[in-house]
């Protein structure tokens, strides 16, 4: 494992482009391309004011650079550096900013969800959708980029259109049995929306690319409902995070729950595998206090770490949530699935410092990784059963199958990991920190050895 | 207690009962026993007829035979006085007798007044405490009543109360949604006013600014929105649909495929262990002959179902897995009663055995945890000394005692070299014994075929004389090109030959002399030698593989082991293999 040099960046925006090429990032009012591979700088774009979004369009030709405190969004061509295009909001504000699917047009959502204008690069058009619906998540794009599903409000009442991308054609428009819709999402394969309630009651809704209502599945009633809910990248499973600490799968034929995933604070599951982040002092014992300790001081301000597999069952770390306050600490919020659709990692709210990876085959509990300290972020490697996350120290964590390893960032002056992407190649990582961002490579051939080895030193505690 | 005293009662009732005439009868003696004490004032000497005819009377009324008859003499009958006497001091002890025992009766019977008095207290008392007890208990019995009057009237009233709240949130409810409307209505109104505005204005537009424009990705010019293009879309959107569904299907029927392949397995495996159960069922007389025929009938009903499988029919369906069940179940009380047959033959059996095994296990145990102790000290001893040296590089006392772990390794390692090293000594020796043993046969061979040529030569010699002629045909045959040879050679140079002879022969004479211990070079030309032999070997080889490969079968692993060192070396062994063939 090799780590690049660091570089700066702000608001971590920092993107790399879709074809793998090119690597974006924000420095203030700058944004800077540079390649992938060797990290030169290719472009250097200077925008109008400090940039509080940046996206790629889907070709890895242009780039989106929005400044939402001015309402201005600025598009850079790759290919053409003397290219320039900037959309004024003018007086309306602007909210947010996204490519659509072909990357020829802009869509900018106004302050107060006051409607999405569409900007169209190709003709200069404009086209407004009115009644947004400003929820969690009240737009989405089909994964071939086909179809955008789009939440409004109108008369108090929740509807769902459903627009051809190509030509912002209306294809569907229905209205949805929900009380305040918090969010939709397209299945993979694009030809299921699933429609979720707020917090407020658990209701999930599976719609038909022309709006047939498949299915309703309600888990239960009054108390907190849905955090979160993800697709399986084939279409087959839809897992739902709750506020009741439950993960429910459901099934893309019936459309009931295959099983529920619970996170209990007792581990008694003898088939999974509990990884318990150990963190060392260096030197401090009774013999260590020789010269050689003052050799290695610059690495002890970085405690070192390793996983210790611990014996069952293990007592997880619960914080109780505070009742009284809004959007308790408490519930599933983040599910990822691996890109083999094997995998599902989750984060529950009140155990922040474990993440938990189940497998999806044998409908059962894998791993189990308790960290020192809460987890800022996960993601799978796009190519492969690996996950990465970080939890805003100076270490980087992976866990496969095969194990589990923490890797120190090898960077002067205390790099904290904040936040991580995957290359899509799932050759390398970049790693967000506060102010900067470096690169980790994974070698690929020595990978397979290194998780072996880290499986070893795991392993050595078994005993 | 209360019994016994009971019991003491009825006691002392049938006591008196019985001394009830007792008493009556003990007055009368009474006033008899004082008499004697004023007997002067009974009888005087005047009055001894009357008090005789008074006592006769008494006597006789006392039932006893009187004491004197007026009729007989006046005399007194002595012995009937004496009589009455004994009978009447009888009487009196009798008396006296019963009055002990009434005293003795009173006495108990007093007694048991006391007994009965204290025991009426006694009762009394408690009489007293569990009716103040009951008092109590009613009264607690009545507060408790009240309260759970003030209770129930609570919980009416908080029924109510609850009643009353729902009515609330619910009004609450409604009113609040009302009011969410209301405002989500204003805020939309404000939307469009805000929107109206912003539109209208004329400062501060939105804009797009584009050097060019660029074309679309797919590189088609856009369309105009047409019912053409709608109806386009619609077709699009129904065409993905309808290829899910394609590909959903097809999933499925993969999936039904298979599940119905191992449908057949499945009834195919249950058929062949039901058939192969039958016999033994025939055999067996605690059946039923109707279980039999059912068998029959159902692999009937599966034989004709499986030619039917292949086509979708509903009915044929039904019918396999009508079949199917049958069969499961038939085969799961088979399974049940083996495994009920099963337990009991093990109940007996293997009570002892398995006991020991246990131990066994446990020995095993407790020397596999011992040994895993172990493993987990070195380990941690390891990994100590690992983390030390990792932590810590310039430490020298770290880097020694690593050095120290190292060389222990190394150490082991070469010593593992060593042997084997060794054994490949061993078998160098062996092959060298083998070579030596074989230089010594070959010098043999080479001194045979010396005093061969000398004789030859000596021959020769003597042909070369006039007379010698008719020697010539005890020369063998195979010698014969060689002695042509020698004979041109001869024939042209006679005395070279001459000279050239001895020479042999003196050559010939020191190769005689390391015949016990050959040189170097010698051992190469019996190498040479031997592989030239070889070459003429394999055929031989050939005829004797059949005994041969009887004879290495012993030998293989040996043979395998040698092959896998050097090349040179798996040459020696060849030529050992064949030393050991001749």
């Amino acid at each position: 494992m090799n780590f690049s040099e660091v570089f700066k960046q702000s608001n971590q925006l920092c993107k790399v482009s879709p074809d793998g090429k090119y690597l974006a990032t924000c420095v203030q009012y700058r944004l800077v391309v540079r390649d992938v591979s060797t990290l030169q700088i290719l472009q250097l774009y200077t925008c109008l004011d400090q940039i509080s979004h940046m996206d790629w369009a889907s070709d890895s030709l242009f780039i989106l650079c929005a400044m939402y405190k001015r309402g201005l969004v600025q598009v850079w061509s790759l290919e053409q550096p003397d290219w320039h295009c900037k959309i004024d909001e003018g007086s309306i504000g602007l909210l947010s900013s996204r490519w659509s699917p072909d990357g020829r047009h802009v869509l900018n959502t106004t302050e107060f969800h006051l409607r999405i204008t569409v900007w169209s690069l190709c003709t200069k058009a404009v086209s407004y959708i009115k009644y947004p619906k400003a929820c969690q998540k009240g737009i989405d794009f089909s994964r071939d980029g086909c179809y955008m599903a789009l939440a409004e409000r109108r008369d108090c009442k929740d509807y769902v259109s459903v627009f051809v991308c190509d030509d912002w054609h209306l294809l569907r428009h229905f209205e949805t049995e929900t009380q305040d819709l918090a969010g939709l999402e397209w299945s993979p394969n694009g030809c299921v929306l699933a429609v979720w309630d707020s917090c407020l009651e658990y209701k999930v809704l599976l719609y038909s690319l022309d709006g047939r209502l498949l299915s309703t599945y309600s888990a239960y009633e009054w108390s907190l409902g849905i955090k979160s809910v993800t697709w399986c990248p084939s279409s087959q499973f839809l897992a739902i995070g709750s506020y009741d600490e439950k993960v429910r799968i459901l099934n893309h034929i019936t459309w009931k729950k295959v099983t529920q995933f619970e996170h209990p604070a007792t581990i008694n599951n003898t088939k999974a595998v509990v990884y318990k982040e150990v963190e060392r002092r260096p030197a401090v014992g009774s013999d260590d206090l020789s010269l050689h300790n003052i050799t290695i001081g610059t690495t002890l301000f970085n405690t070192q770490s390793k996983y210790e597999i611990c014996p069952l069952p293990v007592q997880l770390p619960v914080v109780k949530p505070d009742p009284d306050r809004a959007n308790p600490k408490i519930g599933v919020s983040t599910l990822a699935f691996s890109s083999d659709s094997r995998y599902l990692a989750t984060k529950n709210d009140n155990m922040a410092s474990v993440v938990w990876v189940w497998d999806m085959q044998k409908m059962s509990l894998e791993a189990v990784l308790e960290q020192t300290s809460a987890v800022r972020c996960f993601q799978w490697d796009p190519q492969r059963p690996r996950l990465a996350l970080c939890t805003g120290n100076t270490k980087l964590y992976l866990w496969s199958p095969a194990g589990c390893v923490s890797v120190q960032v090898p960077t002067e002056g205390g790099f904290q990991v904040q936040s991580l992407n995957w290359h899509c190649s799932g050759d390398s990582l970049i790693l967000l920190g506060k102010e900067q961002l470096c690169l980790c490579y994974m070698d690929t051939d020595q990978e397979d050895k290194f998780f072996r080895t880290s499986v070893q030193v795991a392993g050595m505690f078994l005993f | 207690m209360p019994e016994s005293s009971l019991v003491k009662d009825i006691c002392s009732s049938s006591v008196e009962c019985r001394t009830s005439p007792l008493r009556q009868f003990s007055q009368s003696p009474l006033p008899l026993h004082r008499k004697p004490y004023m007997l002067s004032t009974f009888c005087t000497e005047n009055n001894v007829q009357e008090c005789l005819s008074h006592i006769s009377q008494e006597v006789s009324s006392l039932g006893l035979p009187p004491v004197w008859t007026e009729s007989g003499s006046s005399e007194m009958n002595v012995v009937a006085v004496l009589n009455c006497m004994y009978d009447l001091i009888q009487l009196h002890h009798r008396g006296l007798r019963t009055l002990e025992n009434m005293e003795v009766e009173q006495l108990k019977s007093s007694s048991n007044v006391n007994f009965l008095q204290l025991t009426s207290t006694r009762l009394k008392e408690q009489l007293e405490q569990s009716k103040r007890e009951n008092m109590g208990l009613l009264e607690r019995e009545r507060q408790l009543q009240l309260k759970v009057k003030s209770l129930q009237n609570c919980l009416k009233n908080e029924k109510e109360e609850v009643q009353k709240l729902q009515n609330i949130i619910s009004s609450r409810a409604s009113q609040y949604n009302h009011e969410m409307k209301r405002k989500e209505r204003e805020f939309n109104k404000l939307k469009e006013r805000l929107n109206q505005l912003l539109v209208d204005k004329k400062e501060k537009k939105q804009a797009i600014d584009v050097l060019n424009s660029i074309g679309r990705a797919d590189g088609k010019r856009s369309l105009w929105k047409t019912e053409k293009t709608e109806a386009k879309h619609e077709g699009e959107m129904y065409k993905t649909l309808l290829s899910d569904y394609d590909t959903r299907q097809r999933e499925l029927l993969l999936e039904n495929a298979e599940l119905k392949k191992v449908l057949q397995q499945m009834k195919k495996d249950i058929v062949s262990i039901l058939s192969s159960r039958k016999p033994l069922l025939k055999g067996d007389k605690h059946q039923d002959d109707g279980i039999q025929a059912d068998s029959e009938e159902e692999e009937e009903v599966f034989d004709s179902s499986k030619e039917r499988v292949e086509l979708y029919c509903v009915h044929a369906r039904e019918k396999l897995t009508n079949s199917i069940r049958l069969q499961w179940r038939r085969l799961k009380s088979h399974v049940e009663r083996l495994d009920s047959q099963a337990s009991l033959a093990q109940m007996g059996e293997s009570k002892n055995t398995d006991a020991v095994s246990r131990e066994t296990h446990e020995e095993e145990m407790d020397r596999l945890k011992l040994e895993i102790q172990q493993c987990k000290d070195f380990i941690q001893t390891q990994q100590q000394l690992l983390q030390q040296q990792l932590s810590s590089p310039c430490d020298e006392e770290t880097v020694s005692l690593l050095s120290d772990c190292y060389m222990l390794q190394e150490k082991e390692r070469l010593r593992e070299e060593w042997k084997t090293l060794e054994e490949q000594r061993k078998i160098f020796e062996r092959e060298r014994k083998n070579f030596t043993e074989a230089a010594i046969r070959l010098s043999h061979e080479r001194k045979a075929f010396e005093e061969d040529r000398a004789t030859w030569l000596k021959h020769q010699f003597l042909n070369l004389s006039p007379f010698a002629d008719s020697k010539k045909p005890p020369m063998s045959k195979s010698k014969s090109a060689f002695l042509i040879s020698e004979t041109k050679v001869s024939a042209g140079s006679a005395p070279e030959n001459l000279t050239r002879c001895p020479s042999n022969t003196t050559s010939s004479t020191p190769r005689c002399v390391p015949l016990t211990s050959p040189s170097t070079a010698d051992l190469h030309r019996t190498l040479c030698l031997i592989q030239e032999n070889s070459s003429t070997k394999p055929k031989r080889k050939a005829e004797h593989a059949g005994e041969s490969s009887f004879f290495f079968n012993g030998n293989v692993p040996v043979q395998h082991k040698e092959w896998n060192d050097s090349e040179d070396h798996s040459r020696h062994t060849l030529t050992k293999e064949k030393n050991s063939s001749i």
